[in-house]
């Protein structure tokens, strides 16, 4: 038995063992000189593990007792994060080699956090669901800080680091409240405990104490306090990293809860969710407004996404589930484009993030500004791109789900949203010439990452690439 | 051919990522080859088209040429024309050269202009042609993009304030579409415009937040829709966005803005509000009716104390707008048959005004309309076009804008006298506006200094006027060509317009619709 067990989480293993292998080998031998090395090689093993995951595996197993389950969804979502993860990688070697912040921890922590990741989007049970996440949030609070000069990115790390404890502590207490009255920890257990309208008080506490936890690392609002500042002060591919792969997997993780948890008791969860869907929504659209710092307006933007693809997992249908992971698959590529073109921002050679210093970028660069001009709509909604499709399947999971209040609230508050992203268009487009321009280089894995990304935004309007019918067959495995 | 209608909308995309693909450097040279390409990429549409209208048979009243493919789930790629829709292909076909020779003299970031153009060529033909509800919304909605770059980087002074306006007004009308086009999907299992016609949606009553809503989903759908059309056309009060984005908007895309995009409202109405609403359209007749009759009179006096030359011609087609959906909502014969009737010919009369401004705004750079005075005696032939077409705005007999006006108040005489009555007296302040900035800007002697070297047009831009003129005429003293293209399909709108609402018998004393076919 365990060597089936084992098979089922070789994935897993082989990537722990290459960080680990990793950490030994770059110790004992070239430590920093080879993290340029290390990073390419990284990215290439998330690349062949994605490729494997994407391309076996049928079906849904389970293993070391109903520990962990790998099954469609969690097929869809692993790939979706290590392929991020690895964009990021890539796009992140130039940027940090050229600052002297390219360590070869840099890696193997995202290999580590990655494979939190995976763990995440399997566990079937509390107690795996909260070791996944621990060993994601650890190696993110280490790479938040990772400009250790800098106030801000110490700040950073510090402020999501007390903050993600204060999390967990919540969730902790909420699996302490399942395990109570539920009388167990596993999630086939607890479905079987909660079935709506016998969920007894103090599960539904629990739940909602699960319920706040799961927010927080999916930055919904009321508990996105730390995002913004822990995206402005990391270095801006650590912030690429967080508003990416974590965002997939702790989303993933949060439709695993709620559906094979509590499943039953589909209509006791829905309203919360749809409530913090709706806040998320808004504020996301509203603080955006007055951003100057790009970093800072992707914070906020990423809260408005979320509140999204909330929207479609408050809908507690398969195709609610099956719009959140179109959706997350579509908002991480506009974001690996987006943050490929901030990172490309730089002045005598250091980073800028003020949007004031794009003001007539089109001139200089007429091709990354289209590219960002694409992208840009893109993460507005507005057709004919691609993030319009993500943004129509979950308004109708919404719609069909009988949540048309919702559905209407999420489209006034992407109008508001339009007017911040317009903003960019406008200082790139029709704003003044700038005294100090920005540098107009950028190494080719950023030029690819937008251009191959605003491409997606174009092309997908044919047929998604697919992800649309691998998405469906995703949801069927968790909504049964 | 089987796929006419994808080639002609398709082409001018393909000319605009030809431009901005293959047409590498800068300098005069690059922006000559930009404008000839767009030129002759509009005009080979143009021509094109008319295949399309040669081979439409306006006896048939269904949807001719359709193309089908499937696309993401349950969506479908699906075009084809009717003959509601077929005429605004050709008048976007036939506006765009002119559009683009009215161009010529743009100097700043030349390809970038003819992209955007070409661009918005091709989703103002894919909104008339769609027939897939997702598929309309995509073009419908992608249109700001261009747009809203057109307007930001070409326009006047305040143009950033005015393509933000523009930008998020339209899109707010527009989101609440969508989610109105979810619940069809919902309700009728199916985005095809086609099966959607034909489509019962419910009419009973029900109450939301303790208001009866009278007409049920129908009213609610109808709602939503009319957020959105209502917006685009542009009705009184939300209208305010028209002006703005005309005054700051370059010529070309103020002639593209009055010529083409206001008609989408119009046709969004006839395409879906009448026909797939017909009940929450009988209840919200009389609503519309009211706004139409205070659009009308309201912003025809608001035109009368503008001092801009484009505002006040803006102001005037939210008036003409007017018209128009009062003729939609009337749903008679008449009353349809005008309305689209006026749209085109308001496409054609504003699209030549707003180039009348544009030949002065090139040579003075003001819109001011005190900076002007006693043109004629330094520009005669701008003098008869610019008085030609103030004619025609006025709705002349004899010229196209007659006949729109005529039809839509006969329609609306059938169904309420009242709001006839008052559209009429818009007949007669419309003279008041139009004939006063004449008056001012033409006619008595040349007294300003800056005025006495002002040269008339050249052959390019009595060129671009040669064909709208004769449009207009042409319309004005023989509309039958047009009549007869768009009457059986509007027979068959307004009967199962008819049917439906009969059906329907609502407690609320529907108003039973007197028709005349012809």
């Amino acid at each position: 038995m365990i060597s089936a067990d084992l098979n089922i989480i070789l994935p897993e293993i082989l990537l722990s063992v290459f960080a680990m292998g990793a950490l030994l080998g770059a110790v004992y031998t070239g430590k920093d000189k080879l993290a340029s090395t290390l990073t390419w090689v990284t990215a290439a093993v998330f690349l062949v593990l994605a490729f494997w995951i994407g391309m076996t595996g049928e079906g849904s197993t389970s293993a070391f007792g109903g520990l962990l389950v790998v099954d469609g969804f969690a097929r869809f979502a692993k790939v979706v994060i290590l392929a991020s993860a690895a964009c990021v990688l890539l796009m992140s070697e130039g940027y940090m080699a050229r600052r002297g912040m390219l360590v070869f921890e840099y890696p193997i922590l995202v290999a580590l956090s990655v494979v939190g990741m995976m763990v995440m989007v399997s566990a079937s049970d509390l107690m795996t669901l909260y070791m996944g996440l621990e060993l994601q949030s650890l190696a993110l609070y280490v790479v938040a800080s990772f400009r250790r000069d800098s106030a801000k990115s110490t700040e950073a790390g510090l402020k999501y680091f007390v903050l993600g404890a204060l999390s967990s502590g919540l969730l902790l207490y909420g699996a302490s409240l399942t395990y109570g009255f539920a009388g167990t920890t596993n999630f086939e257990g607890i479905i079987a405990a909660a079935v709506h309208g016998h969920v007894s008080t103090g599960l539904l506490i629990g739940l909602v104490l699960l319920i706040a936890g799961l927010a927080f690392k999916v930055s919904a609002v009321p508990f996105h306090m730390w995002t913004p500042d822990v995206y402005e002060g990391s270095p801006t591919p650590v912030t690429a990293f967080f508003a990416t792969a974590p965002k997939v997997a702790a989303m993933a993780m949060f439709a695993r809860v709620m559906f094979d948890a509590f499943g039953q008791a589909i209509s006791d969860w829905s309203q919360v969710i749809a409530l913090l869907s709706v806040l998320s929504m808004f504020l996301g659209a509203i603080a955006a407004i007055g951003q100057r710092d790009i970093k800072r307006l992707m914070a906020y933007s990423s809260i408005a996404h979320m509140g999204f693809a909330l929207m479609g997992l408050a809908a507690g249908t398969a195709l609610g589930v099956q719009a959140m992971l179109i959706y997350m698959a579509i908002y991480v590529t506009m974001n690996i484009g987006t943050f490929a073109f901030i990172m490309s921002m730089e002045r005598d050679g250091q980073p800028v993030t003020d949007i004031d210093s794009l003001g007539m970028y089109s001139t200089r660069e007429p091709a990354k500004a289209l590219a960002m001009l694409v992208l840009l709509f893109s993460l507005a909604g507005i057709p004919p791109l691609v993030g319009f499709f993500g943004k129509f399947y979950v308004l109708r999971a919404a719609y069909e789900a009988d949540l048309a209040w919702l559905a209407i609230a999420g489209v006034i508050a992407s109008v508001i949203g339009a007017f911040y992203y317009l903003r960019i268009v406008f200082f790139m487009y029709f704003g003044e010439e700038q005294e100090e321009a920005l540098e107009t280089n950028g190494s080719w894995v950023l030029k690819g990452g937008l251009y191959l990304s605003a491409l997606i935004m174009v092309l997908g309007v044919v047929n998604l690439f697919g992800v649309e019918t691998w998405a469906q067959s995703a949801a069927a495995t968790l909504v049964q | 051919m089987g796929n006419l209608l994808s080639i002609v909308t398709f082409l001018p995309l393909l000319a605009a990522l030809i431009l901005a693909g293959l047409l590498r450097g800068k300098g005069e040279a690059v922006d000559r080859n930009a404008k000839w390409l767009a030129m002759f990429a509009t005009t080979a549409t143009f021509l094109i088209s008319l295949f399309i209208l040669f081979q439409f048979d306006p006896a048939d009243t269904g949807f001719q040429m359709v193309e089908e493919r499937e696309w993401l789930l349950g969506l479908k790629y699906k075009m084809g024309v009717d003959g509601i829709s077929v005429l605004f292909v050709m008048l976007t076909t036939f506006m765009m050269p002119l559009v683009i020779a009215a161009s010529w003299d743009i100097s700043h970031r030349v390809k970038e202009y003819m992209i955007a153009f070409l661009l918005l060529e091709t989703l103002m033909l894919g909104v008339f042609m769609a027939l897939d509800l997702v598929l309309f919304y995509l073009f419908f909605e992608a249109g700001l993009i261009p747009m809203f770059l057109i307007i930001g980087i070409w326009g006047g002074k305040e143009r950033i304030y005015a393509s933000f306006k523009f930008f998020l007004y339209t899109l707010l009308g527009s989101v609440l579409m969508l989610v109105a086009m979810i619940a069809m999907y919902a309700d009728a299992g199916t985005t095809d415009i086609v099966k959607l016609l034909s489509h019962n949606f419910a009419t009973e009553s029900f109450s939301i937040l303790g208001i009866q809503v009278v007409g049920g989903l129908q009213t609610m759908l109808f709602l939503a829709f009319f957020a959105s059309f209502a917006v685009k056309m542009p009705m009184w009060p939300v209208h305010t966005w028209l002006p703005e984005a005309h005054v700051q908007a370059p010529t070309a895309g103020s002639v593209v803005l009055a010529a083409i995009l206001l008609k989408m409202g119009g046709y969004g109405f006839l395409r879906f509000s009448l026909p797939m609403f017909p009940v929450g359209s009988d209840v919200m007749a009389n609503f519309v009716f009211t706004l139409s009759v205070i659009a009308i009179i309201y912003t025809s006096l608001v035109a009368l104390v503008q001092e801009d030359m484009k505002k006040l011609i803006a102001y005037s087609s939210v008036a003409h707008m007017g018209y128009v959906t009062m003729g939609i909502f009337a749903a008679n014969q008449q009353g349809v048959d005008g309305a689209i009737f006026q749209m085109l010919s308001h496409g054609f009369i504003s699209g030549a005004l707003f180039l009348c401004v544009g030949v002065i705004y090139d040579r003075m750079h003001t819109r001011e309309i005190d900076a002007y005075g006693g043109l004629v005696n330094r520009m005669p032939a701008y003098a008869l076009i610019f008085m030609f077409f103030t004619m025609a705005n006025v709705g002349l007999p004899g010229t196209s804008g007659f006949i729109g006006e005529f039809l839509t108040l006969m329609g609306v005489f059938q169904k309420n006298t009242w709001v006839a009555a008052g559209a009429t007296t818009g007949v007669i302040l419309s003279a008041g506006y139009a004939l006063w900035l004449y008056r001012r800007v033409v006619m008595g002697d040349l007294i300003k200094e800056s005025l006495k070297t002002i040269t008339d047009m050249n052959l390019r831009e009595k060129l671009i006027f040669a064909p709208l003129v004769f449009m207009t005429i042409w319309l004005g003293v023989y509309p039958a060509p047009i009549l007869d293209r768009i009457g059986p399909s509007v027979t068959a709108l307004v009967q199962h317009y008819d049917t439906a609402v009969a059906a329907a018998d609502l407690s609320a004393p529907a108003e039973s619709a007197d028709v005349e076919h012809h």
